[in-house]
C-alpha cells in the first residue's frame, strides 16, 4: 500500500520556552484506514507530537501534509475541522451535564433560538448505534463509569466528523475487560475507514490491534515497522535503547513486625457518600502491600487520610505504634513516613526551583544539614549530586530547575528524595505513572531495595502488571471497601484481579480481614 | 554565543532600551530642540555631585520598597501594600521624633525601629488574612493604602501640623532625630548603608537559610511546600511581617533622611514604584540595588529636563508604562529565544 499517506509531518521540531527540546527533526506519517501506534519513553516526544497534530502546540520548524496539502494548525479548532479528533489522557468532559450536552458543547443543533434537543439526542443515538458504542445519552457523565466515559469521549470526537483520532494513553485507567471492549470498537472504526493513532506505553496492547508502529526515543523517532515484523522485546529495546526485563527476582523473605496499622478508617465527604468504610489493614517490616482498584475507589481519600491531609477521617491509624490519624504533615513526616505523590507536577515538586531544591525539602530542617543560620551547600551540592548519579537522573547540573527535565527524570527526583529519607513506611501512589520503561525499572528496583531494608511499603497502581509484580500482597478496593485480600499477588492473574476491581467477584469479609494481621 | 540561559536578563535590557528610544521619540516629537533636550534627560544626572546625589538619595527609598515587594511576590503573593506602610510608618517616625527627647544616635534608632515595627504589625494584617482564610490580598493590601493614608492624613492635621507653618506640614523634626548626610554638597544618609545593608541580609535569608528556602518554596508551589511538611501558613504571615518592616523603615529613613518637617499630603508612591522594582530586579534582592538606581536616574533626568527643556517631566510616565507592559509581556522576544534553543539543542545551524 505505498499510496500518498494521509498525513506526513516532514522534520517538525519543538522547543518549549523552558528549554526542553520536546521534537528534534521527526517524521511521521500516517496511512489512511490503519491503526498506528506511537511508542516511547515518557519525555520522548509522543505527547508533543500529538498535541501539533491537534493544533495545541505550534511546532518550531517542520511542515505537515493532510492529503498531500500543506497545514498550519493554529488551534484545536483548526485540526478538527479537517476532521482530526482528540481522545485525552485525562477526560475532558463536564460531569454535571448530561452525555448529549458534553457531544454537543460547541456545535448545538439550533431550533430557532432554542438548542434543538430530540434532534442533539437522535444524532448521539444513531452514532452510537452505528459504531456500537452503546451509551445512554440521557446520563450524567459523573455518574459514567471510566470506560464509558471514554465511549463518550470518542463519540464526542465522531460526531464533530472526525476521520483521523488521536487516542492518548487510552488504557492507562481501565480494566483489562474494558480494555478489550475498547479494541473491538477501535477495529468496528477502523473498518469503517476510520484512521486511528494509539499512544501507549503498553506494548502488548499494541503489538494486539495497531498495524504499524512509531517508535520514539528523546524527541527523535527511532523508526516506524509493520507490527507483525517486531517483537515486543526489540520493540523495548529501541525505545530505551537496551534489553528490559519486565519481570523482577524478589526473592523470599518473611515480614516483620507490624508497621502501619490503619483500623476501622471512615471518611464521609461533603456530599454524605461513605467514601471509605471502615477500612483495616496492616503492613509489616519488609513488606510491600499492594492497593488495586479503579480510580475513584476511594484510594485517593485513604492515602490522604495516611498523609495528614484529609481533615474528617475517622479511625486509627498508627505507625510504629505512635497516632498519625489527624495529625500534621510535618509530625506525620518526622515519624518516618515517606509519601510519593499521584501528580508530581501538583504536589511533587516545585517546577522553577532547581533540582537541589527539589532534593533537600526532606532534609532541610535537620541540624545536619545546617550550620547555625545558614544551610550547609557543600552537603547539598554532594547529596544532589549523589543522587543525580544514583538514579540516573539526565540532567545538566543541580542548578538546572526542575521543569526543564522529562517526566521520567523529574519523577526520578521524587522518588530519590522519599526514599532517601530512610522512611519507615512509604507510600507510593501512581509511582511509574506516565514514566518509560527504563525509569519505571529504576524506580521499582528501588522500591524492592528499600523492602530488603526492611521498610513497609503502600503501593497503589492503576497499572495491573506493576502492582502484580513489584507487590507481595495484594488488597482491591472498591465502593471505599476492601472486597478482596490476596496474602500472595504471584498467584493472581490480571483477569482475576479485574473481576475484583469492577466489584463483579468479592470475598468473604473474614477471608478480606486478614489483611490485618492480629 | 550568547545562551539561552541568560535571556532574561537580555530581555530586560533589550526592553529597557526600547523605552528610551521611545523617550527619545517622544523628545523628538514634542521639543523645539531635541537633541538638547536628550542630552540634558541623559546627562544632567551626572553633571554634578549633587544631581547625582539626587540620584542616589532617590534611589534609597525605591531601595526599601522594591526590597520589601520582592520578598512578597517571590513568595508568590500580589500584594501592594508598601505604599501604605511607607507612608504611615513615616508618621509614627515623625511623632517620635517631634514627641520624644531622647540621646542623639538613639534617637534615630527608636524612630526607625518604631515606624519599621508599626509597618510589620499592619503588613501582617492582610497576611493574616490571607493564610488563614484565602482572602485576596491584593485587594486587601490596597484597601489598607486608602485606610492608611486616611489615618496618617488625620493625624497630621489634628495631631502633628505646625499652625506656624505656610504649608501643611509637622512641627519641626527635632535635629537629635535626623539621620546624618554621608557626603558633602549631596543629601545622601545613613539610610544608604542601612539599605544596602538590607539588601544583602535579605539575599542571605532568601538564598542561604532554611526559612528562605521555606519561603521560595512556598512561592513556587504552595502545594508542593504543604506537602513537604512545611507550615505555609506561618510562611505566608513571615513574609508579610518582614516585607511590612522594611515598607516601614524606608518610610521612617526617608522622613528622617531627607525632610525636616513631615509634609506628604497624598501618597508619595514609594511604594507602588517598588512593584516596578521588583520588576525590574527579577525578584532577586541584589538586582534591587540597580534597578532603584535605574528607576531613579530616569526621573531624576525627567525632572531637570521639565526645569531646563520644554519637556514636561510627566513624559517618564509613559517610559514606565512601556517597561512594565514589556516586561510582563511574555511572549515579547518568544521567537528569539526559540531560535537560541534550537540552536543550542543542535537542531538548526
Amino acid at each position: 500500500m505505498e499510496t500518498s499517506p494521509l498525513l506526513e509531518i516532514t522534520n517538525i521540531s519543538k522547543v518549549y520556552p523552558n528549554g526542553v527540546v520536546a521534537n528534534a527533526n521527526v517524521d511521521f506519517s500516517l496511512a489512511k484506514g490503519e491503526i498506528h501506534a506511537i511508542v516511547g519513553e515518557n519525555g520522548a516526544g509522543k505527547s508533543t507530537l500529538m498535541k501539533m497534530i491537534f493544533g495545541m502546540e505550534e511546532p518550531s520548524e517542520g511542515e505537515m501534509r493532510l492529503n498531500g496539502q500543506k497545514v498550519k494548525f493554529r488551534s484545536p479548532q483548526d485540526a478538527i475541522d479537517s476532521g482530526i479528533g482528540m481522545v485525552h489522557q485525562h477526560f475532558m468532559l463536564v460531569p454535571s451535564l448530561t452525555v448529549v450536552d458534553n457531544m454537543i458543547l460547541g456545535m448545538e443543533p439550533t431550533r430557532g433560538f432554542n438548542i434543538h434537543y430530540k434532534e442533539a439526542v437522535r444524532m448521539t443515538r444513531e452514532l452510537s448505534a452505528r459504531y456500537n458504542l452503546a451509551i445512554d445519552p440521557l446520563a450524567r457523565v459523573e455518574d459514567l463509569t471510566v470506560g464509558m466515559k471514554q465511549k463518550v469521549e470518542i463519540l464526542k470526537v465522531l460526531i464533530r466528523g472526525a476521520r483521523i483520532l488521536i487516542l492518548d494513553e487510552p488504557t492507562a485507567v481501565l480494566t483489562p475487560q474494558e480494555t478489550e471492549e475498547l479494541f473491538k470498537q477501535l477495529q468496528a472504526l477502523k473498518r469503517e475507514g476510520h484512521t486511528i493513532v494509539f499512544i501507549s506505553h503498553k506494548l502488548k496492547e499494541v503489538k494486539a490491534i495497531c498495524d504499524r508502529i512509531t517508535i520514539m526515543r528523546a524527541g527523535k523517532t527511532e523508526g516506524v515497522f509493520e507490527t507483525s515484523s517486531v517483537s515486543e522485546r526489540e520493540i523495548s529495546r529501541l525505545m530505551v535503547g537496551r534489553d528490559v526485563v519486565l519481570k523482577y527476582d524478589k526473592g523470599d523473605r518473611k515480614p516483620g513486625r507490624p508497621v502501619l496499622q490503619a483500623r476501622n478508617l471512615i471518611y464521609v465527604n461533603a456530599e454524605a457518600k461513605r467514601v471509605l468504610q471502615d477500612v483495616g489493614f496492616t503492613i509489616r517490616e519488609g513488606e510491600i502491600l499492594g492497593i488495586a482498584g479503579v480510580e475513584g475507589n476511594g484510594q485517593s481519600e485513604l492515602v490522604r487520610a495516611l498523609t495528614g491531609s484529609l481533615p474528617g477521617a475517622e479511625g486509627s491509624v498508627t505507625v510504629g505504634g505512635e497516632s498519625i490519624l489527624g495529625r500534621s504533615i510535618k509530625d506525620i513526616r518526622d515519624r518516618g513516613v515517606s509519601y510519593i505523590p499521584e501528580d508530581r507536577m501538583r504536589q511533587g515538586a516545585a517546577k522553577d526551583a532547581s533540582i537541589a531544591d527539589n532534593l533537600i525539602s526532606m532534609f532541610y530542617r535537620l541540624k545536619a544539614w545546617n550550620r547555625g543560620p545558614l544551610l550547609n551547600r557543600k552537603k547539598i551540592a554532594a547529596f544532589s549530586e549523589a543522587q543525580i548519579e544514583r538514579y540516573k537522573i539526565r540532567a545538566k547540573s543541580p542548578e538546572q530547575p526542575i521543569g526543564m527535565l522529562s517526566g521520567g527524570n523529574m519523577q526520578k527526583v521524587v522518588v530519590a528524595r522519599e526514599c532517601e529519607a530512610a522512611p519507615k513506611l512509604l507510600i507510593a501512589e501512581q509511582p511509574t505513572r506516565g514514566v518509560d520503561v527504563g525509569a519505571a525499572q529504576l524506580i521499582h528496583q528501588r522500591l524492592l531495595e528499600m523492602r530488603a531494608e526492611g521498610c513497609a511499603i503502600l503501593l497503589l497502581s492503576a497499572d495491573l502488571n506493576e502492582i502484580l509484580e513489584v507487590s507481595d500482597s495484594l488488597l482491591v478496593l472498591y465502593d471505599g471497601q476492601f472486597v478482596a485480600y490476596y496474602p500472595d499477588a504471584s498467584q493472581v492473574t490480571e483477569e482475576t484481579l479485574g473481576f475484583a476491581m469492577l466489584g463483579v467477584q468479592r470475598q468473604s469479609e473474614a477471608e478480606v480481614r486478614r489483611a490485618i494481621h492480629d | 554565543m550568547i545562551k539561552a540561559a541568560h535571556f532574561e536578563k537580555i530581555r530586560t535590557l533589550a526592553v529597557i532600551l526600547i523605552a528610551l528610544v521611545l523617550t527619545f521619540l517622544i523628545i523628538a516629537i514634542i521639543s523645539d530642540d531635541p537633541l538638547r533636550t536628550i542630552s540634558i534627560f541623559l546627562f544632567e544626572p551626572i553633571s554634578s555631585v549633587s544631581h547625582l546625589g539626587n540620584v542616589v538619595e532617590m534611589a534609597i527609598p525605591l531601595m526599601f520598597t522594591g526590597l520589601s515587594v520582592v520578598l512578597l511576590f517571590r513568595t508568590n503573593l500580589f500584594n501592594l501594600g508598601a505604599e501604605g506602610l511607607f507612608y504611615f510608618a513615616g508618621i509614627v517616625a515623625s511623632t517620635i521624633a517631634i514627641h520624644w527627647t531622647l540621646s542623639g544616635w538613639l534617637h534615630p534608632i527608636v524612630a526607625i525601629l518604631a515606624g519599621a515595627l508599626t509597618g510589620a504589625l499592619l503588613s501582617a494584617i492582610p497576611g493574616v488574612l490571607k493564610a488563614k482564610w484565602n482572602v485576596n490580598e491584593l485587594v486587601t493590601s490596597l484597601m489598607f493604602n486608602s485606610i492608611l493614608f486616611g489615618v496618617g492624613l488625620y493625624f497630621l492635621n489634628y495631631k502633628l501640623r505646625d499652625p506656624q507653618a505656610f504649608s501643611n506640614s509637622s512641627y519641626k523634626l527635632q535635629p537629635s532625630a535626623l539621620l546624618p548626610h554621608l557626603i558633602p554638597g549631596t543629601r545622601i544618609h545613613l539610610g544608604l548603608i542601612l539599605a544596602l545593608l538590607c539588601i544583602v541580609l535579605v539575599h542571605y535569608y532568601m538564598y542561604r537559610t532554611r526559612w528562605g528556602y521555606e519561603l521560595r518554596m512556598t512561592g513556587s508551589n504552595r502545594s508542593f511546600a504543604e506537602y513537604s511538611g512545611i507550615n505555609t501558613t506561618k510562611v505566608i504571615i513571615t513574609v508579610h511581617l518582614l516585607a511590612g518592616f522594611l515598607a516601614g523603615m524606608g518610610g521612617s529613613v526617608e522622613v528622617l533622611g531627607m525632610y525636616t518637617r513631615f509634609q506628604w499630603t497624598s501618597l508619595p508612591g514609594y511604594g507602588l514604584d517598588g512593584a516596578l522594582v521588583a520588576l525590574l530586579a527579577k525578584n532577586n534582592p541584589l538586582s534591587v540595588i540597580g534597578a532603584a538606581l535605574f528607576l531613579a536616574y530616569i526621573r531624576i533626568g525627567a525632572d531637570q529636563m521639565a526645569r531646563l527643556s520644554d519637556v514636561p517631566a510627566e513624559m517618564i510616565s509613559i517610559v514606565q508604562a512601556v517597561i512594565i507592559l514589556l516586561i510582563s509581556a511574555e511572549q515579547f522576544l518568544k521567537f528569539w529565544k526559540t531560535r537560541m534553543l534550537l540552536k543550542e539543542a543542535g537542531i538548526r545551524e
